[in-house]
């Protein structure tokens, strides 16, 4: 797992802490919210205000900011996220076919978690990874070449670890 | 003698096992006592050898690949430390014909250096170009740069020259330099193979940049999905300013440049520049209306370098080896080597950096094998998800700027897909405008709306719902989309969707236009 598992104080903290880190620099609001959500795994709603306060913007700024780019998620994902490539290099090596059997592997949808929490399942529009398509990203591991075979055992070491 | 071992660290060959085969070695070598001294480096770019082993002989390097970590005990016994023959083997790696028929130049160290060793970076012509450039004057250094031919390699291919002499023209302080390194191109990965196979070059770039214009700050935006990249640009910068590369006092003349990393957020859109430049700047990455241009008005309202990693990459070996010699390269127009990137359905899919001017046919054939899945290559796209699909017919069209656009097709960032003949390239066209509809900013309306009914027409067309008032009315939303959308997101996105009606029409169930059999 990516991110750190949070109460509300710990939350607090790691929201304060990015806030004091970032809102001084020239356009720091991204990597403000790239620090938050590296720790928490999303943006909570609730520090969308804290932040618009220290970044001196209104509350929809920074919002608007968080909804705009498809990185930032606004509620916590599994325990692990796995990206499938869906853009034109690993489409002509079958990701379409690799993604239903992902979809049927873990029984979600696109941008949904398993029920054991395990995994959150995610399109991504290229990974850079295109000479060994099909690609995938669990979590930061960039992996090519992959075939149902080997997503198996991708879900089942996500499913098997914290 | 401790033998020399060399694995690449490059994401790729570690997305397909390099790490545990780099492990491997490791192991295998002290059970066996036999001292290795393992190096690891950017990836050559022969990207189905990966995960590559290389072997330091007196000849040079000897190649295997690709090894499995289960082939180790095999390679070692084979006596591998020493060139011994194996299945795997390749001979030295230089002549393999996929290396040896290359002309690398902006691609030169990457595979044969430790990314992160300044001393490798210098020990193989490193900072060369930055010392000259810091010889001359700014209006003579921004001439080289003209001289050179050298074209935005982004995609836009604008003249870098004249884009560096308008900010140095420009008398507003400070001055920025932006790298865009959000390679959002499907098929394309040669930024990022730089930036983690040879990061010093991109920051040499971007400080003779700096140092022509008078710019003070620079920032690399890399996307998100890039996380490896962004780590060792990141140190590489730390190792650049502890060595006086980067700081206050560039190499003691008292000019000033430092870098920054930024991260970007997954928006396709953000590799557009004035939408990058709102991101840097805290903001959604809207489109912005030009003019200002961002060399006038760019970054904080100030004037701004935006270039592509491969262009400021290729800049210190124009400064290091002079503009004729970079300019003696390529065709027409379109001076120079590009790296070409072979990708998808594709045998020997990877990086070639050749000259200008060698056709899509011999990239396909002669560098890239045909098929991966052995069958023929049926279409291919190149230059990203806004590039049209071509048909068998066109291959031999030469790989040059103005070549491509004279067909309606573009070279872009030198991506190149290949699809075999069971591909559906209706539903590729579908894709390139769900893809817009995804990606679109909203700003304008053409790009917003336009992608969006673009997929609604192109699934009633599939549907066989009307089939020719369908088309004529796709054709038509592809020119509101080409004249009204504010960038080349929805200026583009139809090139991919017209190109199939033209060239593929039978996908979607229609005849071939009796004009276009004969081309």
């Amino acid at each position: 797992m990516l991110w750190e598992a949070k109460n509300d104080m710990a939350q607090d903290n790691v929201v304060a802490t990015a806030v004091a880190l970032h809102s001084h620099r020239p356009g720091g609001l991204l990597p403000l919210l790239h620090e938050i959500q590296d720790r928490l795994g999303y943006v909570p709603r609730e520090s969308v205000p804290q932040i618009a306060t220290a970044m001196h913007l209104s509350i929809a700024e920074v919002h608007g900011v968080v909804s705009f780019y498809h990185h930032f998620r606004q509620a916590p994902p599994g325990r692990h996220v796995l990206r499938v490539c869906l853009a034109e290099a690993c489409r002509s090596m079958g990701s379409p076919q690799l993604l239903a059997h992902a979809r049927e592997v873990l029984g979600v949808g696109l941008h949904e978690t398993t029920k054991d929490g395990a995994l959150t399942l995610e399109p991504v529009y290229c990974l850079g990874n295109c000479a060994c398509s099909p690609a995938v990203m669990v979590d930061t591991d960039l992996v090519g070449r992959v075939d149902a075979q080997r997503l198996d055992a991708i879900v089942e070491q996500c499913r098997g670890t914290a | 003698m401790t033998i020399r071992v060399f694995v690449a660290r490059d994401s790729c060959a570690i997305s397909v096992g390099a790490q545990s085969v780099s492990d491997a070695i490791v192991k295998e070598a002290a059970q066996r006592r036999t001292p290795v001294e393992l190096v690891r480096t950017g990836s050559r770019g022969l990207l189905w050898l990966e995960p590559l082993v290389e072997v330091q002989t007196a000849d040079g390097r000897v190649a295997y690949g690709p090894v499995r970590p289960q082939d180790l005990s095999g390679l070692f016994a084979s006596d591998f430390l020493h060139g011994g023959r194996h299945p795997l083997g390749h001979g030295l790696t230089e002549r393999i014909p996929y290396l040896a028929k290359q002309e690398r130049r902006t691609f030169a160290r990457v595979g044969l250096v430790d990314p992160l060793s300044l001393e490798d970076y210098r020990g193989h012509g490193g900072y060369e170009g930055l010392h000259r450039a810091l010889d001359l004057e700014p209006a003579a250094a921004v001439q080289t740069l003209i001289d050179s031919g050298l074209r935005g390699r982004g995609g836009a291919a604008f003249p870098t020259g004249i884009k560096w002499k308008t900010v140095l023209d420009q008398a507003s302080l400070p001055k920025y330099v932006v790298c865009n390194a959000d390679e959002g191109d499907s098929g394309t990965f040669s930024d990022r193979m730089i930036m983690e196979g040879d990061p010093f070059v991109l920051i040499e770039g971007m400080s003779i940049a700096g140092v022509t214009v008078g710019a003070t700050r620079g920032y690399i935006y890399v996307r998100s999905e890039y996380p490896a990249a962004e780590a060792t640009l990141a140190r590489a910068i730390e190792i650049a300013r502890a060595a006086a590369y980067l700081g206050e006092d560039v190499l003691g003349t008292g000019r000033q440049f430092d870098l920054e990393v930024r991260r970007g957020a997954g928006a396709y859109i953000c590799g557009e520049e004035t939408s990058l430049l709102e991101s840097l700047e805290g903001k959604r990455g809207m489109v912005r209306f030009r003019p200002p241009l961002p060399a006038v008005q760019g970054l904080f309202g100030r004037p701004t370098i935006v270039n592509n990693v491969i262009t400021f990459a290729s800049v210190p070996t124009i400064f290091a080896d002079g503009a004729q010699a970079y300019r003696d390269f390529g065709m027409g127009r379109s001076r120079g080597t590009l790296p070409f990137q072979l990708a998808g359905n594709i045998r020997h899919g990877g990086l070639v950096e050749k000259a200008f001017g060698l056709t899509l046919r011999e990239l396909l054939y002669d560098f890239g094998g045909g098929a991966a899945s052995g069958r023929p290559i049926r279409a291919v796209q190149v230059g990203g998800p806004l590039g049209a699909y071509l048909p068998e017919a066109q291959f031999d069209t030469p790989l040059d700027y103005e070549a491509f656009a004279a067909i309606g097709a573009m070279i872009g960032h030198g991506g190149i897909v290949a699809f075999d003949d069971r591909a559906d390239l209706a539903q590729m066209a579908r894709y390139a405008m769900e893809f817009c509809a995804i990606e679109s900013c909203g700003k304008c309306t053409p790009c917003r709306i336009g992608s969006t009914r673009g997929v609604e027409v192109i699934d009633r067309i599939i549907a066989r719902q009307n089939p020719q008032a369908n088309v004529d009315l796709l054709r038509d939303l592809c020119d509101t989309m080409i004249a009204g959308s504010l960038c080349a997101l929805g200026g583009m996105a139809p090139f991919p969707v017209l190109s199939v009606l033209n060239h593929f029409p039978e996908d979607f169930g229609l005849a071939r236009l009796p004009e276009l059999k004969s081309e």
